[in-house]
């Protein structure tokens, strides 16, 4: 076992998957001469040579264009979006092109790309930067939307999503980019679509994903010392999701906190309570609840930004009203 | 260093025309004949989808391609081997491209035996035999895509193309702009095509954009470029022949401005109200690639009218006949209703990588 930073985990998955596949290519802004925004790509400009890891201008529906094109021509592209704040300008090539052609040419052009690159809150980075694009990408059929929590899942997952034969939107974090893990020095992979359980409980189930499980890891741990034992489940890929695990931990708990990033309002978490009360109505002992990201635009204050995101009080709070336990204020929960 | 001044910069962009010579020789009677036949059975396939949907048996958006023959039919006659993408008017690109009339007309009517299996529709007909990669329905989104298809090509020591149609209000897009600079910047063997047929559904050219020479769209990104009259067909021919010459010598792409003419209204559903008098029957008169050919046939190869007679007897056949095929095709599968959503995974997920990089060959720059 070694331990690497995310950022490391993700080159590695990048590298292998390039040493292994002559039509993987890496394309996107920053990502060659200057080792990418945020370092991922360090080092394979130098391996691979300007074919196969290109540097772009900043035209996110152009070079977007191009690697859905490639792909459908038999290449097999990772897109890097620098953050996907910046994946809203090529939208409609994402949406309208590479989650459909594999449909409306009737199943005769696919289109194995990856489109990647930092998700979601970092800090201080104001309303335009802080945006969890999760709901967005995962709302469509013919998209797959992928996402890690630490070292070792984000390179067994970014591997698989590199050879899935289907366009995949892979989710990172700037804010995680240099956590470090334990990765197998061994080639793995992780398939998509199969959540983890990061702890195992029996009185409720914290489920959530990417960053935020650190939240409820957290959580889980406060709990813990009330005597309640918190299940977190790491969904890992919004689509395809893991309704077993989902359905299984829900189950054998009764409870369950949903805990993401995007916007409460049509969010991820309200499609996962829908499926919970459509198949676990008889199990569950009290409503779904969800913490997620307050309805605001984000604010760059960072006293502000903090009251927006989830906190692991925040759960902690919606863990204790599903249990019908009385509710302190946060205040009294402790930092 | 500072940066150049803006004349410096115009100096150093000169207006780059296509300046190549026509590449092929003239065509033989038979060559003409036969591009003849092929632009006779687009049209009467568009005569046979606009009855069509006025029976309801073709639903949706309908566009038709009538007037426009001699582009993508000229396009055909010099980039066959290549890859094409176009627009929503497609019909017409598809046939010229090689996907037989049957299964664009299955399409149409929304059966099993459509080129894209009743998934796509008028506007997104796909045939992976022939390289025709779509039939796109947001206008200019389809653009970008030219260049990975092309990227693709030269990454695996193709000599061919990608050959992208689209029309005059594609040409104000975002994405058809990002597209052109990424395509210089690259040199990317892609022949750019613009029909320009006057209108961008009932906007007149002029009331779109302030430069109407949509070729210009390309000084500013350094591509060399084009306009051409598209009525000829051999014309057409042998211009795109050396737009695809250019773009394979590794000098960059180019953008043609093709000027047509589309007879009938952006879709069946527009009556056309907003030309004025006089135009289209003007057009028809003077510039209708079928009545030109047809005149070149008999005026300068001596053709017999009783010849042209033929070729109308062969093309109504194929042409009813890939209507009551499709009328005969059974509908799609309700059952296979989820099977287009996501392509099942043939690429192995074995952790099996050789990580000496042995057997690959990452191509680096000498």
């Amino acid at each position: 076992m070694a331990r690497l930073q995310i950022r490391e985990a993700l080159r590695r998955a990048l590298r292998e998957e390039m040493l292994r596949e002559p039509a993987v290519f890496l394309m996107g802004e920053e990502v060659a001469h200057y080792n990418g925004a945020y370092k991922v790509s360090q080092g394979l400009l130098d391996e691979f040579g300007p074919e196969r890891v290109i540097d772009t201008p900043i035209s996110e529906g152009g070079f977007a264009g191009l690697g859905i094109g490639a792909a459908m021509a038999g290449m097999r592209p990772v897109i890097e979006f620098m953050t996907w704040n910046f994946s809203l300008v090529a939208f409609d090539q994402v949406i309208n092109t590479a989650s459909k052609v594999y449909q409306m040419s009737g199943g005769q052009y696919r289109v194995p790309i990856v489109f990647r690159g930092p998700n979601g809150v970092a800090e201080n980075l104001g309303s335009q930067h802080s945006t969890s694009v999760d709901s967005i990408y995962a709302h469509f059929p013919g998209l797959k939307v992928v996402t890690y929590a630490d070292a070792e899942d984000a390179c067994g997952l970014l591997k698989s999503a590199i050879r899935d034969d289907n366009p995949v939107c892979f989710l990172e974090s700037e804010l995680t980019y240099g956590v470090k893990g334990e990765v197998p020095d061994a080639e793995y992979l992780i398939p998509l679509g199969k959540a983890r359980i990061r702890r195992p409980g029996t009185h409720l189930s914290l489920v959530t994903w990417g960053k935020q499980v650190a939240t409820a890891l957290a959580a889980a741990e406060a709990l813990a010392s009330q005597g309640i034992q918190a299940e977190v489940v790491d969904l890992r890929s919004l689509r395809p999701l893991d309704q077993d695990t989902l359905f299984s931990s829900i189950s054998r708990t009764g409870r369950c906190v949903i805990i993401h990033e995007g916007y409460v309002f049509a969010g991820m978490g309200a499609e996962i309570a829908a499926r919970i009360q459509e198949v676990c109505f008889d199990w569950l002992e009290a409503p779904v609840l969800r913490v997620a990201s307050r309805d605001v635009n984000q604010p760059y204050a960072s006293n502000l930004e903090k009251l927006v995101v989830p906190t692991w009080q925040r759960v902690v709070q919606a863990a204790l009203r599903t249990m019908g336990r009385p509710v302190p204020p946060e205040s009294e929960l402790g930092a | 260093m500072s940066a150049p001044l803006a004349r410096e910069h115009l100096a150093a962009a000169p207006d780059r025309l296509l300046t190549l010579a026509d590449p092929l020789p003239p065509c033989t009677a038979d060559e003409l004949l036969d591009l003849y036949e092929r632009m006779a059975l687009m049209r009467r396939v568009e005569e046979l989808a606009a009855k069509a949907y006025t029976q309801r048996r073709v639903l949706g958006f309908c566009h038709l391609y009538i007037g426009q023959e001699s582009v993508a039919t000229g396009a055909a006659a010099a980039t066959s081997g290549d890859y094409w993408l176009a627009a929503y008017r497609e019909h017409g690109h598809a046939l010229a491209k090689g996907v037989p009339a049957r299964a664009i007309i299955a399409e149409l009517f929304g059966r099993a035996t459509g080129a894209s299996h009743g998934q796509g529709g008028s506007m997104h007909i796909f045939d992976r035999n022939v390289d025709f990669m779509g039939g796109y329905g947001i206008v200019g989104g389809h653009v970008p895509l030219a260049n990975g298809i092309a990227w693709a090509a030269r990454a695996r020591g193709e000599d061919r193309v990608c050959v992208c149609f689209f029309g005059d209000g594609a040409a104000n897009q975002g994405a058809f702009f990002e597209a052109l600079c990424l395509a210089e910047l690259y040199k990317l063997p892609v022949v750019f095509i613009c029909e320009n047929n006057g209108y961008a559904m009932g906007t007149p050219l002029s009331r779109q954009s302030a430069v109407t020479d949509m070729s210009l769209r390309a000084r500013g990104v350094g591509m060399t470029r084009e306009q051409l009259l598209g009525w000829d067909v051999e014309h057409v021919r042998q211009r795109v022949a050396a737009a695809r010459q250019h773009a394979l010598s590794g000098q960059g792409p180019v953008l043609i401005e093709v000027i047509t003419y589309r007879y009938r209204g952006h879709s069946m559903s527009d009556p056309a109200k907003y030309r004025p008098e006089g135009e289209l029957e003007d057009v028809r008169e003077r510039h209708d690639p079928l009545m030109l050919t047809a005149h070149r046939l008999q005026e300068t190869h001596g053709l017999d009218a009783a010849r042209l007679e033929e070729v109308h007897a062969r093309v109504d056949a194929a042409a009813q006949y890939a209507w009551d095929y499709a009328e005969e095709s059974p509908l799609p599968d309700p059952a296979r209703l989820y099977d287009y959503v996501y392509a099942p995974q043939q690429t192995s997920l074995a952790a099996d990588t050789d990580l000496s990089g042995a057997g690959t060959e990452p191509k680096q720059e000498a």
